[in-house]
């Protein structure tokens, strides 16, 4: 099984590698996100400084969502998906191969977008572990519902707004998680964020196993 | 009575919204029936 | 639409639900009575405390027909017949109703009480998530063009739909209870007496209405389900009929 998922996950990486679309896309708009909140917000009274990890995880849920409409639009071209069903492999590898393409992307992003927060609104980083740990959980919550979810949504006419209305409701606890656990990362007082991490990486868990268990209904036909 | 609206609108809101659904219910299911014979209906 | 022609003996009703429709009218009537009438107003809240006995039905009926939904969608994807699907649509859409109504009675009841309409605390943000994701089901039940599709993944989303709710639900309250003075928090009003007893009986009523609501819904759902198939009989029927037509006439063409 995990032949196969690497197999799915190398595909969809290496489709995106030669594209380069999502990266292409996905950096510049989450830069461009936090850089209007800044011109929304007032920088001068350390506002900015306040909510960055709301922000930050803000910019990374939109981006998210992108990503999952881009690695299901890939296969909508020229019967890939008829192809990927006939091809006997088995419907939970296709969605941990799926969700781990998505989940590297991910993790790329929030790299990026870490470093541009910190220059952008004067971030003092402390905490590193934690903030390692829970981008990792959260990745893995975000990686696994968005490719759940985006199956769902995928070849459904309207599926742009589809999509965030099913994904958004799902990841909000993520949100709130990954939020709490950067500001007490942040804010130096680690123990208040650790059982957040926690509780992201338990979500991750229960959303994978859901994930690959409903994957094969919903790949069954069209 | 004070906050007269309030109360008003709150009531009349949920008894007119429920009340409504129902309605709109029962013509819809007689619509419905009237294309389906009896045996299909297990229920009257 | 006559009086008579409304408890005429087609369409979804049956001798059921006209009792259970009589009770619930009787209820309602009951508790309307009490509410506005019989009973006095609060020492704090004055009049607007009327408002609970609509809008605590609400929030206290709205989490059985989602549980209703989200196992009848689990019990689909087991068994596949259609009795099942329509059970699910049925109870998201009653649901979905009820959440709607309490989100709304809320708003009205909150701001005379506490001086506004919406804020974020545990329970009203949990309700909140909980509408947006029954809206998901709706809509999931009405784009994809094809039946099948539709069905199978709307089952899937609604048998999300427990899980997430409690997911939702746990994560608010954690989240604002490190967040939150507990003074803020709504404490419900100390009733006793002939309020508590209308407000007991606005909950049953709720329920029996709840009840009354989701047999008709499924009924409907049941019957748009026979009506499919038999169009579908039919065009395959048709399609039959032109195949013979086409053999009787020498080949096709």
């Amino acid at each position: 099984m995990w032949d196969e998922a690497v197999l799915v996950a190398g595909k969809d990486l290496r489709i995106e590698w030669r594209s380069k679309v999502a990266l292409g896309q996905l950096v510049p708009f989450s830069l461009l996100v936090l850089v209007l909140f800044a011109f929304a917000l007032d920088p001068e009274r350390g506002v900015l400084s306040r909510v960055a990890s709301g922000l930050y995880w803000v910019a990374v849920l939109f981006s998210t969502t992108l990503a999952v409409q881009r690695a299901f639009s890939i296969e909508s071209a020229d019967g890939a998906r008829d192809a990927l069903r006939l091809s006997g492999l088995r419907p939970a590898s296709v969605f941990v191969g799926k969700a781990a393409a998505i989940g590297a992307q991910l993790l790329v992003l929030e790299f990026v977008l870490g470093i541009g927060i910190v220059v952008l609104y004067s971030l003092d980083v402390a905490g590193w572990p934690l903030l390692a740990a829970t981008a990792v959980a959260a990745t893995l919550c975000l990686a696994s519902a968005g490719t759940l979810y985006g199956a769902l949504a995928a070849g459904v006419r309207a599926r742009e707004s589809l999509l965030p209305l099913l994904f958004l409701p799902v990841v909000a606890p993520v949100l709130i998680g990954a939020t709490e656990a950067f500001e007490a990362a942040l804010g130096g007082v680690e123990s208040e964020g650790w059982p957040w991490c926690g509780f992201l990486v338990l979500l991750g868990l229960v959303y994978t196993l859901l994930g690959a268990q409903l994957f094969g209904s919903i790949l069954e036909e069209s | 009575m004070t906050h007269v609206g309030y109360v008003a609108v709150g009531w009349l809101a949920t008894l007119g919204t429920l009340g409504s659904y129902a309605m709109i219910s029962i013509r819809r299911g007689k619509t419905l029936s009237r294309q389906v014979p009896p045996e299909e209906r297990r229920w009257s | 639409m006559s009086i008579t022609s409304l408890a005429a003996d087609d369409g979804t009703s049956s001798r059921g639900t006209r009792v259970l429709g009589i009770l619930t009218l009787v209820g309602t009537a009951a508790v309307a009575y009490l509410g506005l009438v019989a009973t006095g107003p609060d020492v704090i809240q004055r009049d607007s405390v009327r408002l609970i006995y609509v809008h605590v039905p609400m929030v206290s009926v709205m989490y059985v027909p989602v549980a209703i939904c989200s196992i009848a969608s689990l019990l689909w994807l087991r068994k596949r017949s259609d009795g099942w699907d329509a059970l699910a649509v049925a109870a998201a859409e009653v649901a979905t109703v009820f959440v709607g109504l309490g989100l709304v009675t809320g708003a009205i009841w909150g701001r005379p009480t506490w001086g506004v309409y919406w804020t974020w605390d545990a329970r009203l943000t949990s309700t909140a998530m909980l509408f947006i994701l029954l809206l998901g089901y709706l809509t999931m039940r009405r784009l994809p063009d094809e039946r099948s599709v539709r069905t199978k993944r709307a089952a899937v989303v609604g048998l999300l739909l427990i899980p997430n709710a409690i997911i939702v639900k746990f994560s608010v309250d954690w989240w604002l209870t490190l967040h939150q003075d507990a003074t803020i928090t709504r404490a419900d009003a100390q009733i006793e007496g002939l309020q508590q007893f209308t407000l007991i009986l606005s909950v049953v009523v709720g329920y029996l209405g709840m009840a009354w609501l989701m047999v008709h819904r499924f009924r409907i759902a049941w019957l748009e389900s026979r009506i499919e198939d038999r169009g579908l009989d039919l065009a395959i029927a048709e399609r039959r009929a032109e195949g013979d037509t086409l053999v009787a006439t020498g080949g096709d063409q």
